[in-house]
C-alpha cells in the first residue's frame, strides 16, 4: 500500500476546497459564526478541530468492523467525547495559556457536525491511514473557510488582526470608523455565502441544475 | 461473529463505558496535581498583572508574587485583619463574610489588592483590583471572563480596556465610586471610565461587579 497515493492524495486535498466541509457541505456553520469574529479564535478552533477529527476517524476506523450497526453513533460520540475530554485535561496541565484560550470552544468541539459527517460517512468504511488523511483534509478545509471569514472580520471590524493594529491611526483622525456590523453573528453568514458564491463561480461543476 | 446480535450489542457498550470511564478518571487524577499547580500560578499573575507587574517580571510568577505580595490577609466585613495569611486560598466566587485583601509593596510603597467576580453577558467575569494606601485612587486592575463575545465584550480582558482604570477615584467614605459607564457616556472622567463600544451588557457587568465585590470592604475604607 502506498502512503501517498493518488487517491490518498485526492482524499486529503478534495475538502480542502472543491469538497470543502463548510462551503459545500455546509456542515459546522454554527461554530463558524461563534468563533470568527476574531482570527486567533478562529485558528485556535480550526486547529483543535483538525487534531480532533485526524484522531478520532483513526480511532472508529480501527473499531469499525466490531462496533454494532445499531448503538455506532453512540459509540462515535463516546469516541470524540472521550478525545475531547482527554486533550483538554492535557492541555490544562501542561499548557494552561492554550485551555485558558480554548475555554469554552472545547466542548463546541464535541458538538461539530464535521466530526460526526466524517466519522459516519467516512472513517466506518475506510482503513485508518485513509481516514486520517480524510479527518486531517476536512479539518484544513474548515479551518480554511474559519481563517478567511475570521480574517475579514476582524480586519474591518476591529481594524486588527491576531490583535496587531493594521489600520493606521491616521485613517481613523480622517474620519474613518470600524464596521460594527463585522463583529456581529449575520456577518459571518454573509462572508461565507460570498465564498460559497465566489467558488461555486470558479467552479460550475459545484452548482446546481436548474429545471 | 454476528455484530448484530443483542447480546453482543450490549456486551460492546458495557465494555466500552467502563473502558473510557476508567481511562477518563485515570487521566483527571493522575494530571490534577499539574492541574492544580496552573490554577494557582494563573492566579497568581492576575494578582501581578493588577499590580502593574511587567510581563518578563510575570513569567516566574511564583517568585514575583512572593516578592511583590507581602501577605494574604483576610478580613470581616467591619474591616478587622483576623488572620495574616491564607486569603490566597479562598476561591472568588466563594466569598462571603471573610474577604481576601492581599497587602502588596510595589516600589516602596503599600499597595491593597482585592479580589472581584460578577456576571457578564454570557457567563462568568472576575479580576483584582489593586489601589493606593490612601485607600482613594485606582492603582490598576485585572480583568477576564469564561465566554464574553471576542471582540466585544472580550474587551475587558484587554490591556486597552484595563489601562483606562488608573487613577479614578476608588470610594468616598466607603461609597464606591470607580464605574463604568455606557461608551461615550462620561461625564465626570475622575471617577467615570468609558464602557465597551458594543458590549454594554459585559460593561455593565464589570461596573455592577465593582461596586458588589469592593461595597464589602466599606469599613475597611473607612479605618
Amino acid at each position: 500500500m502506498e502512503l501517498f497515493s493518488k487517491k490518498n492524495k485526492e482524499t486529503f486535498l478534495s475538502p480542502l476546497w472543491l469538497n470543502n466541509p463548510v462551503a459545500v457541505q455546509v456542515l459546522g456553520i454554527c461554530s463558524a459564526l461563534a468563533v470568527t469574529s476574531k482570527l486567533e479564535p478562529a485558528l485556535v478552533m480550526g486547529l483543535s478541530v483538525t487534531i480532533i477529527v485526524a484522531f478520532a476517524n483513526v480511532v472508529i476506523s480501527l473499531l469499525r468492523n466490531t462496533i454494532p450497526n445499531r448503538i455506532r453513533i453512540i459509540v462515535q460520540l463516546v469516541v470524540v467525547a472521550a478525545l475531547v475530554t482527554i486533550v483538554s485535561q492535557v492541555l490544562k496541565a501542561f499548557a494552561y495559556d492554550v485551555s485558558v484560550q480554548l475555554s469554552v470552544y472545547v466542548g463546541l468541539i464535541i458538538t461539530n457536525c464535521i466530526l460526526m459527517g466524517r466519522l459516519e460517512a467516512f472513517a466506518m468504511t475506510n482503513k485508518p491511514w485513509d481516514s486520517f488523511l480524510d479527518g486531517l483534509g476536512s479539518g484544513l478545509g474548515y479551518a480554511l473557510i474559519l481563517v478567511i471569514v475570521g480574517f475579514f472580520r476582524e480586519l474591518l471590524g476591529s481594524g486588527t488582526l491576531l490583535n496587531f493594529q493594521i489600520i493606521p491611526e491616521c485613517l481613523y483622525d480622517c474620519g474613518y470608523m470600524n464596521n460594527g456590523l463585522m463583529v456581529l453573528p449575520p456577518m459571518a453568514l454573509i462572508i461565507v455565502a460570498c465564498v460559497i458564491w465566489f467558488q461555486r463561480a470558479k467552479n460550475p461543476d459545484l452548482q446546481e441544475k436548474s429545471n | 461473529m454476528n455484530t448484530n446480535s443483542n447480546s453482543y450489542t450490549i456486551i460492546y457498550a458495557s465494555i466500552m463505558v467502563v473502558i473510557v470511564a476508567f481511562l477518563l478518571a485515570f487521566v483527571s487524577s493522575s494530571l490534577k496535581g499539574r492541574q492544580d499547580k496552573n490554577v494557582e500560578l494563573d492566579k497568581m499573575k492576575q494578582i501581578l498583572t493588577s499590580l502593574n507587574v511587567s510581563d518578563a517580571e510575570k513569567a516566574d510568577a511564583e517568585s514575583a508574587y512572593r516578592k511583590y505580595v507581602v501577605a494574604d490577609q483576610i478580613i470581616d466585613l467591619n474591616g478587622n485583619v483576623i488572620a495574616q495569611n491564607g486569603g490566597f486560598a479562598i476561591e472568588s466566587k466563594k466569598i462571603d463574610n471573610q474577604l481576601p485583601l492581599y497587602v502588596c509593596k510595589v516600589d516602596g510603597e503599600t499597595k491593597y489588592v482585592a479580589p472581584l467576580y460578577g456576571a457578564g453577558l454570557w457567563g462568568p467575569i472576575w479580576g483584582y483590583i489593586s489601589f493606593n494606601s490612601d485607600k482613594r485612587t485606582v492603582y490598576g486592575t485585572y480583568f477576564s471572563h469564561e465566554g464574553e463575545t471576542p471582540g466585544l465584550g472580550a474587551e475587558i480582558a484587554t490591556a486597552k480596556f484595563q489601562s483606562r482604570f488608573p487613577g479614578k477615584v476608588l470610594q468616598e467614605n466607603g461609597t464606591v465610586k470607580v464605574s463604568v459607564v455606557k461608551n461615550g457616556k462620561v461625564v465626570d472622567s475622575s471617577y467615570e471610565v468609558d464602557g465597551i463600544s458594543g458590549g454594554t451588557i459585559t460593561s455593565k457587568g464589570v461596573d455592577k461587579m465593582l461596586h458588589d465585590c469592593l461595597s464589602k470592604y466599606a469599613n475597611f475604607f473607612n479605618k
